[in-house]
């Protein structure tokens, strides 16, 4: 009974989420801390800070470290489940229409119009993640330029070089700025 | 024949978990990491399909990533393609969560997990805005003049304004649909239809 009533939860949660993200963190307080009191305020700062350290969609971290709060891996694999249903079932429906329908020539053509949409958001994201590694700042209205973190700056440049210039593996980007990154802060802070 | 395909699901899988687990810094991270692997590299989707999955993902509920996974999936193998993609992409999350809600103040207290989180962000604006660069080079260089104004109102709107994805998308929807009216109403006004 518990078991299906997590999967439910996390099923309706998986359902309005739309938007992604930090979008769907009200929602999950509602359910979570509110409505089933499955953990405490300060369980759920705790969940959001792991969230945010750790990879993967919010919704599905938050389904995960509540089942293993309230029992453990059965119930994680239970809300996790929950959580993806609504997308995996709406989104299968959206494939087969797609599969369907993209040669369709008003299709293709609608299709070939928010294209370029898509490219400004992929570009929107990669400013606000920017903004955010180089001043610590939410927004772009609130930086100020003496702020900058030059060891941010320098593995930026040199990340989107190594991008650029020799299509070295993103992966090998991500992991590799981490750790570089880290060694110099150390390094800094020993000096 | 039968290996060749359990060959396809199993790189399927292996790729989709390596870049799931690869995904810091929210969803825009998986559709770069999914193009250079996908396409640029094993050749399975053509990109400007990431681009029309990406839009579709927005649209509905749930995570860009696990739902850009799914689309993928599907397109590659149906329905099957579709649940490894999606399996791939969650158990990372769930895998890591589970075990570090045990650790819990070991992990979130450590300092230099956290230098490393922070400093990682660096990194990851360079591999979202190397393939943003990329795409926009692409619409710049098709001199389609609509395409390019759509580009960068849509930049405006998305940055600056903070208009909401989906928002934006359904605006761009009723835009492109208006246009692929009047261009109908015109080839039948041309041959003397209306």
């Amino acid at each position: 009974m518990e078991l299906f009533k997590l999967f439910l939860c996390f099923f309706e949660i998986g359902l309005f989420s739309f938007g992604g993200g930090y979008a769907a963190v009200p929602l999950i307080q509602a359910m979570v801390v509110e409505r089933y009191h499955w953990l405490s305020v300060s369980e759920f700062i705790n969940l959001i800070t792991i969230a945010e350290m750790t990879p993967g969609p919010i919704v599905i971290n938050a389904a995960t470290f509540v089942g293993m709060k309230i029992d453990g891996f059965t119930e994680a694999i239970f809300t996790t489940l929950g959580s993806v249903m609504p997308s995996f079932i709406i989104v299968l429906i959206l494939s087969w229409l797609y599969k369907k329908y993209k040669g369709l020539s008003i299709v293709k053509s609608i299709l070939k119009r928010i294209r370029p949409l898509v490219v400004a958001m992929i570009l929107s994201a990669g400013f606000s993640i920017l903004v955010m590694a180089l001043f610590k700042a939410n927004d772009y209205r609130i930086i100020n330029i003496d702020d900058i973190q030059v060891i941010e700056l320098i593995i930026f440049i040199i990340s989107l070089g190594l991008l650029r210039k020799y299509k070295v593996n993103p992966i090998m980007i991500i992991f590799g700025s981490g750790l570089i990154g880290t060694l110099s802060y150390l390094l800094f802070a020993m000096i | 024949m039968s290996e060749n395909i359990e060959n396809i699901y199993w790189k399927l899988f292996k790729s989709m978990f390596v870049i799931s687990m690869s995904t810091f810094g929210g969803g825009f991270v998986i559709i770069t990491l999914m193009q250079k692997k996908f396409c640029d590299e094993l050749g399975w989707i053509e990109k400007e399909e990431i681009l029309d999955l990406t839009a579709l993902a927005q649209s509905a509920p749930g995570s860009l990533a696990v739902n850009a996974s799914i689309l993928f999936g599907y397109q590659l193998k149906g329905i099957k393609g579709s649940l490894v993609a999606m399996l791939a992409t969650i158990l990372p999350p769930l895998l890591i969560i589970s075990t570090i809600s045990i650790f819990y103040s070991l992990f979130s207290q450590n300092q230099i997990v956290r230098i490393a989180l922070k400093v990682m962000r660096s990194g990851v604006a360079a591999v979202i805005l190397d393939a943003a660069l990329t795409l926009m080079k692409g619409v710049i260089k098709s001199k389609d003049m609509f395409n390019i104004m759509v580009m960068v109102f849509a930049f405006i709107f998305s940055y600056f304004i903070q208009v909401d994805a989906i928002m934006l998308i359904c605006l761009g929807l009723l835009l492109a649909f208006a246009i692929e009216i009047i261009k109908y109403r015109n080839t039948r006004i041309k041959h003397g239809i209306i």
